[in-house]
């Protein structure tokens, strides 16, 4: 029986865009733009918060089409 | 026999239809089948949602179909986003989303745990407690509205008997302070159950070898419960507060039902003011953009849901 494994062809996306980090910061980036479309602070953050969620969710549409 | 039944169907079907039959494809005789639900999504659901998105960059307003309809371009979202009551029904909404996750969550989870122990009659009592649940919001709101009344309501009279305060002066519901509170205590009431279902799932897939190792190495049953109960089961908590939290931003029917958002404002929840631009004041396009932002808001939560969900499912 053959010990040698097949080997492993190595991918060429990088590794810092792996699906499960960018997951992570787009969702952290849409609890983010929650907290500032709740909070009774200030209005400014309120004002900004919808960009905030846009762009976590636009970020978590494409990133969730990343490999592992 | 099946065969036969099928060498019988296929010899007596016509010979046109037979030919038209045999030119479809597997794949072909699928998308023949689901196309009419496609259908059917992309009108009631999809088509809105376009046409929501188009109107919020307009000023269309429904009552005068026959107006000029402008571009507006981004100025609804904008007028929202810096409109000081748009932001305090934020914070109303926030409000109520806050506390009752927070008590659907700790009672939830305590029934879910006292179930657990299968005490004599947990049965009856899970589905006793699961009776809230099971009725419609329009049901639950009437009944609370007279539960609540000052004069006849039986709340009132059991806080009267508690605290010694006249029942006519426990005014659940145009009181400004006690409004929120009531509107919390109903959702908690019908809402719990659900949450207490999706704690006990999570309960049930423990393995019993933890336990049985934990017991082994002596640990106490609060170290138990710290270290494997709620370890274990917080995937499904988290599970629980999503869903919770994605269906109280929206809620709409109970606050509607017990107070109309008042008294005054104190009530105003996000989807409350929505309803009162989009059909007391007219302002189609101004509600489209809002409904849009409220939209984004919840696709954003689903989202996280969705990877909470596969979590649980891995394990």
């Amino acid at each position: 029986m053959s010990t040698i494994q097949p080997a492993k062809r190595k991918s060429r996306w990088p590794t810092w865009a792996r699906r499960g980090l960018m997951e992570n910061i787009a969702t952290a980036i849409i609890a983010i733009g929650f907290l500032m479309l709740f909070q009774p602070f200030a209005l400014s953050l309120y004002s900004y918060s919808f960009v905030t969620m846009l762009a976590g969710t636009a970020m978590f549409i494409i990133v969730s089409k990343f490999p592992e | 026999m099946l065969n036969r039944t099928a060498d019988n169907v296929a010899r007596a079907t016509p010979e046109p239809l037979a030919k038209k039959i045999r030119g479809i494809s597997d794949k072909g005789l699928a998308w023949l089948f689901i196309s009419p639900t496609i259908l059917l999504l992309l009108a009631i659901n999809i088509f809105p949602l376009f046409w929501a998105i188009y109107l919020s960059f307009t000023n269309y307003r429904a009552n005068r179909p026959n107006e000029v309809v402008k571009n507006l371009g981004l100025a609804n979202y904008r007028r929202i986003l810096g409109d000081q009551d748009v932001w305090i029904a934020m914070q109303t909404t926030a409000h109520f989303v806050f506390w009752t996750i927070l008590l659907q969550t700790v009672i939830g989870f305590t029934l879910a745990w006292l179930i657990d122990r299968k005490f004599r009659g947990h049965a009856f009592w899970t589905t006793i407690i699961l009776v809230p649940m099971m009725l419609s919001p329009a049901v639950v709101g009437n009944f609370w509205r007279f539960l609540y009344e000052p004069q006849i309501g039986l709340f009132s009279y059991v806080i009267s008997f508690v605290t010694g305060i006249p029942p006519t002066n426990v005014q659940m519901l145009s009181n400004v302070e006690l409004a929120p509170w009531a509107i919390i205590i109903v959702d908690t009431w019908m809402w719990t159950p659900y949450v207490m279902l999706i704690c006990l799932a999570g309960l049930r897939s423990i393995p019993e070898y933890i336990y049985e190792a934990a017991e082994v190495d002596r640990a106490s049953n609060w170290r138990q419960f710290w270290s494997i109960t709620l370890p274990m089961a917080l995937p499904f908590i988290m599970l629980a507060v999503l869903f919770r939290g994605i269906e109280n931003f929206k809620m709409f029917d109970m606050v509607n039902l017990l107070t109309g958002g008042g008294p005054g404002s104190t009530t105003e929840v996000a989807s409350i003011t929505l309803k009162r631009q989009a059909f007391e004041s007219w302002r189609t396009g101004y509600s489209s953009a809002f409904a849009i932002i409220l939209f984004v808001a919840v696709f954003g939560l689903a989202n996280i849901y969705v990877k909470a969900l596969n979590k649980v499912k891995q394990r």
